[in-house]
């Protein structure tokens, strides 16, 4: 038996799309016959489809880029590293407010951060914000060291060291705490950091961020990041998490540097 | 629990949609990769034995509506938008650019519709869960893109049209 049910413009899509029932399609071919013009329009749609596939089908076939199989294969992001992309978007702000462009590390095209390489991120984002200022680039300076030392020391809960680095040429300018990663909320309270900093004769400026880590990771190799104009070079020893920042420098000049900063750090 | 590998074997289907979706070739690609950085941070969300293909082009539909919006503060989904210009030639094929060029000129999700029920071949179901949106309006959404392809198509000068039946 055949239904008499009105055709609607959904019926006349599923049929473009080869989606109906064969006594419905049937009908459909029943009622198109005796419509010219409609019979027209469905069936340029129907090339246009045929259309839309020879055009983009060619994708498929199309060798697959390196930087997407990468990470395709990366896995699973562990749940914690939303916290350090939230910090990471505060310190933008912070940036922004200093008056700092921090564009290239809003990037949202850039790989997300892997748990080792928040330390360079951060101390970037905090590089980028304090380093381009000029009346306050400080919380405490250098001439009042020992003080700054201390200071610093007492509030990251060990003992920290401002590396002096006079013999390449760059003067500590002061130091300043800055938050801690982590969410007091969720988890214990995160400890502060550390930045010093460090300007040349021609006005180029490094930081040296210095975090307490909470577990004992031993030591790691120097890692290079880059983020946006600033290099970092980063590395963990013991109970220390190092990134030393620079915008001036080139990379091999900041990797003689870190090398300085880690023997003197390590005696 | 390795679905690393039927991720990456999707990548030349999310690749295809991204083509058609914003057109040019590199931003496609950054539009696939932003996907499947979201998809990883995102997984503890994705449901094990359930349709991947599907979840993928959420994450993408939801990756692709937030840098529309990012990229455009004020709402110009509307019927009247200039001849696009930002969307590059993929070739010399005349065809390729015209339907390049007439599928830009559509609202963004009138586009996401056509090119998930026409080009990936979803179910209109599948399109409605994939953009978490009705199917009333995946159907009507449907049929207004078509139409209006269909009719951008007929407006490019005749040398050039692909199909006149008279």
């Amino acid at each position: 038996m055949s239904s008499e049910l009105p055709i609607t413009e959904a019926d006349l899509q599923a049929y473009i799309d080869g989606r109906l029932a064969q006594g419905r399609r049937t009908e459909i071919e029943a009622w198109l016959a005796t419509r010219p013009d409609e019979a027209e329009r469905i069936a340029q749609v129907r090339s246009q489809r045929d259309n839309l596939r020879a055009l983009y089908d060619p994708v498929l076939g199309e060798p697959v880029p390196e930087r997407l199989a990468r990470v395709a294969q990366r896995g699973p992001r562990p749940r914690g590293i939303a916290l350090a992309a939230g910090w990471v978007a505060l310190g933008a702000v912070a940036g922004v407010l200093a008056g700092w462009q921090l564009h290239a590390l809003q990037d949202a095209r850039k790989p997300l951060l892997s748990e080792g390489a928040s330390i360079a991120r951060s101390a970037a984002v905090a590089h980028a914000t304090y380093s381009p200022e000029v009346r306050h680039p400080v919380e405490v300076a250098a001439d009042q060291q020992a003080h700054l030392v201390a200071w610093l020391s007492k509030r990251l809960g060990a003992p920290v060291r401002a590396p002096v680095l006079d013999a390449v040429g760059l003067s500590l300018v002061g130091g300043r705490l800055l938050p801690g990663e982590g969410d007091p909320a969720t988890g214990p309270q995160p400890a502060p950091v550390a930045q010093f900093m460090y300007q040349g004769s021609k006005g180029q400026r490094v930081t040296l961020y210095v975090r307490t880590e909470t577990r004992d990771h031993g030591e790691t190799a120097f890692r290079f990041a880059r983020e946006g104009s600033v290099s970092v070079f980063y590395w963990i020893d013991r109970k220390f998490g190092y990134a030393l920042s620079s915008s001036d420098l080139d990379r091999a000049e900041l990797l003689r540097l870190a090398n300085l900063v880690y023997r003197q750090l390590n005696p | 629990m390795d679905e690393r590998q039927a991720i990456v074997d999707l990548i030349p289907r999310l690749r295809r949609y991204a083509r058609a979706l914003v057109g040019d070739r590199s931003a496609a690609d950054d539009l696939v990769q932003d996907t499947l950085e979201r998809a990883w941070v995102k997984f503890h969300l994705y449901r094990g034995g359930t349709d991947l293909r599907a979840w993928l082009f959420t994450v993408m539909h939801n990756v692709h509506v937030n840098r529309v919006r990012a990229q455009r503060p004020t709402d110009v989904l509307t019927d009247d938008l200039p001849e696009v210009a930002q969307r590059a030639a993929q070739g010399d094929s005349l065809m390729v650019r015209d339907m390049d060029r007439a599928l830009a000129r559509l609202p963004e999700e009138q586009r996401e519709v056509l090119l998930l029920v026409a080009l990936e071949d979803m179910s209109y179901e599948e399109a409605a869960r994939a953009l978490g949106i009705p199917i009333g309006t995946v159907m009507s959404r449907l049929s207004r893109a078509r139409e209006r392809l269909r009719t951008t198509m007929l407006e490019i000068p005749a040398s050039t049209k692909l199909m006149v039946v008279k």
